[in-house]
């Protein structure tokens, strides 16, 4: 029983780090309809900027995520003012380009910082990344507990700010009906940039929440681009809280994997449940909760 | 109409001077640069192979690796549990990957866009994770070895690779001026119209994915007997082999016979050529191009080709949309 006990918490502490990168894939892919490919890689941009804050003023990953998230949301909006929007709606043979275009944008920053900070495995180490407490037989890492509030907190800021605040709900309206919310006085082009900036930022609070737990090298985000889209899907598009229970559902789909099948495997479970809900669930948890 | 028929006349003059030069050139060459010229005839088979199903049908897959890791793996399992000669991977590879393609086709078919080339990525990435860990019959992460039969000479795996390259572009080139061809290019422009006149749009797709398929395993089988050695990080890397296959035949021109070729010939002159040169950069020099490419000219080199000659004309671009 400890073990499945063990197993289903670390698969919801885990998860909720999982749901704040996937919730800025979740308002981007909302609003501007396609799958940015490039959310990985700026996540990882966000972990080595917290990197070489932690080895060269030694602040810890969880003060170093402020600045990174500020870096990024203007990395963000850089990239989708002066790269994306051009190829919004340009009609082209293959629909799929501007997905395209963030895969190679990812990509090339991968480069960027494989150049900057070599291919070598680093981590910030602080003391604190070994310890835990034990609650009945089970152990609780303190980083994925504190990881887990904070993810926690920025997704109940983000539904705040979402449904309470003008600036959120003209990021849902536009999402809903871009056209009908420019004639409402939107600024469609800037939500959207805003939009983009603000997933920046969330994928990049991520990848610091994830620093003191695991290593980070270039290539480091593959799996957890993967992870952004399968939650996505699971939870449909746009909805926070669609995000936040498929991060959970992954996270202990995954650890349940890993416990009782092969800690291999682990990834395998999320694609296959990611290939199940496209056949079967298309709209994503969204749909269920809604009705 | 009249530049597609003046086109039609001089069609054969490129080819032939291509395919004089690519046949009697290489034995004159360095061994470095047969080896570019391997690798450039493998990435041409794969970047046609992919430009049938993802350029002219329309479905973007971002998991070709599976059938590229499949066909070297044809052969590199019948070499690691019976030792038979891996060049029986040139058939066993293509086979395997057709296998597999049949039910992932039946599957992934259902979805449609952005949802299919995911669900594409996900099931590349289920078989690079189950390669990687069913140590007992495939072999793990370890990979597989096995030995090259031709030593340190190169010149025999370039004519196979070229005439491999040569049948694939054959081949799409007879099906694009096929009934099948008009099918796959009305399932891309749109697939409810085209279903609407009465084409069976799975079927069709299929029969897109199948050559697809299996030109992209019998790359893989040359990269196997080529490289005698595989394992599932490498053929079945997304990153290496899914999107590099995309964003070359991107660079190139997608849904045109000539930008795959192009844009493969591009990529490994960048990828490969100048990395003695410049390093690692050379990657990063790839990906700013394609960046770039595809911003200002989303059809690639072949498919945008009017705006670069207007562009160098000084002639402001003409958007030509809706005739």
């Amino acid at each position: 029983m400890a073990l499945f006990g063990q197993t289903f918490v670390t698969g919801i502490l885990i998860g909720g780090i999982y749901a704040v990168i996937a919730v800025g894939m979740t308002l981007i892919m909302g609003v501007m309809k396609i799958i940015n490919l490039a959310h990985g890689a700026l996540m990882m941009v966000g972990m080595y900027v917290c990197l070489a804050l932690f080895k060269s003023f030694g602040l810890h990953p969880y003060l170093g995520m402020i600045p990174a998230m500020i870096i990024l949301f203007g990395i963000g909006w850089l990239l989708q003012k002066y790269s994306i929007e051009r190829v919004f709606g340009v009609e082209t043979i293959l629909p799929e380009s501007q997905v395209l275009l963030t895969l190679a944008l990812g990509l090339g920053i991968t480069e960027i910082i494989r150049l900057i900070f070599t291919s070598n495995y680093q981590c910030a180490y602080t003391p604190f990344s070994a310890r835990c407490f034990y609650l009945g037989g089970m152990s609780i890492s303190q980083p994925y507990l504190v990881g887990f509030i904070i993810a926690m907190a920025f997704v109940a800021a983000l539904h705040i700010l979402l449904t309470r605040t003008d600036l959120g709900r003209s990021v849902i309206a536009t999402a809903q009906d871009r056209d009908a919310a420019t004639y409402m006085g939107v600024d469609a082009k800037r939500i959207t940039n805003f939009t983009f900036a603000l997933g920046t930022a969330l994928a990049a609070a991520g990848g610091a929440m994830l620093l003191p737990i695991f290593y980070t090298y270039p290539d480091v985000w593959h799996p957890y681009l993967a992870k952004c889209f399968i939650i996505t899907i699971l939870g449909g598009m746009g909805s926070t809280v669609g995000a936040l229970s498929g991060g959970l559902l992954l996270g202990v789909a995954e650890t349940f994997g890993a416990t009782y099948w092969s800690p291999g495997y682990r990834d395998v479970v999320g694609l296959i449940i990611f290939v199940l809900v496209l056949l079967f669930l298309p709209g994503g948890l969204k749909k269920v909760i809604g009705r | 109409m009249a530049e597609i028929k003046t086109m039609a006349k001089k069609s054969w003059f490129l080819p032939a001077i291509l395919g004089i030069v690519a046949i009697a050139f290489p034995p004159f060459l360095g061994g470095y640069f047969q080896h570019l010229l391997i690798l450039m005839m493998m990435w041409i088979t794969m970047a046609t192979a992919w430009n049938l199903l993802g350029g002219y049908t329309g479905c973007v897959s971002f998991g070709h690796c599976v059938f590229f890791g499949l066909g070297a793996y044809g052969g590199g399992l019948l070499y690691l549990h019976w030792g038979i000669s891996p060049w029986w991977g040139m058939i066993a590879g293509p086979l395997l990957a057709i296998i597999a393609g049949i039910p992932i086709g039946l599957v992934t078919f259902r979805l449609r866009g952005p949802y299919f080339a995911l669900s594409m990525l996900a099931l590349g990435e289920t078989f690079r994770i189950v390669f990687t860990n069913w140590v007992s019959v495939l072999g793990g992460a370890c990979g597989i070895v096995s030995s090259r039969t031709f030593g340190v000479e190169k010149l025999p795996y370039y004519y196979i690779a070229l005439v491999i390259a040569a049948l694939s572009v054959y081949v799409v080139y007879r099906l694009m001026h096929s009934k099948y061809g008009y099918y796959f290019v009305s399932i891309r422009e749109d697939q409810d119209a085209a279903e609407g006149l009465g084409i069976p749009t799975t079927r069709y797709k299929m029969y897109a994915l199948i050559p697809s398929a299996l030109f992209t395993g019998l790359a893989g089988a040359v990269y196997m007997n080529y490289m005698a050695y595989i394992d599932p990080e490498v053929v079945f890397s997304l990153a290496g082999i899914s999107i590099m296959m995309i964003l070359a035949v991107m660079v190139g021109g997608a849904g045109t016979l000539g930008g795959p070729i192009l844009g493969a010939v591009i990529f490994v002159l960048l990828n490969e050529g100048i990395r003695a040169a410049v390093g690692p950069i050379s990657y990063l020099i790839f990906m700013v191009i394609a960046c770039l490419l595809i911003m200002f000219l989303p059809d690639g080199i072949i498919g945008d080709w009017a705006k670069i000659k207007r562009a160098f004309r000084g002639k402001k671009p003409v958007y030509v949309g809706g005739e």
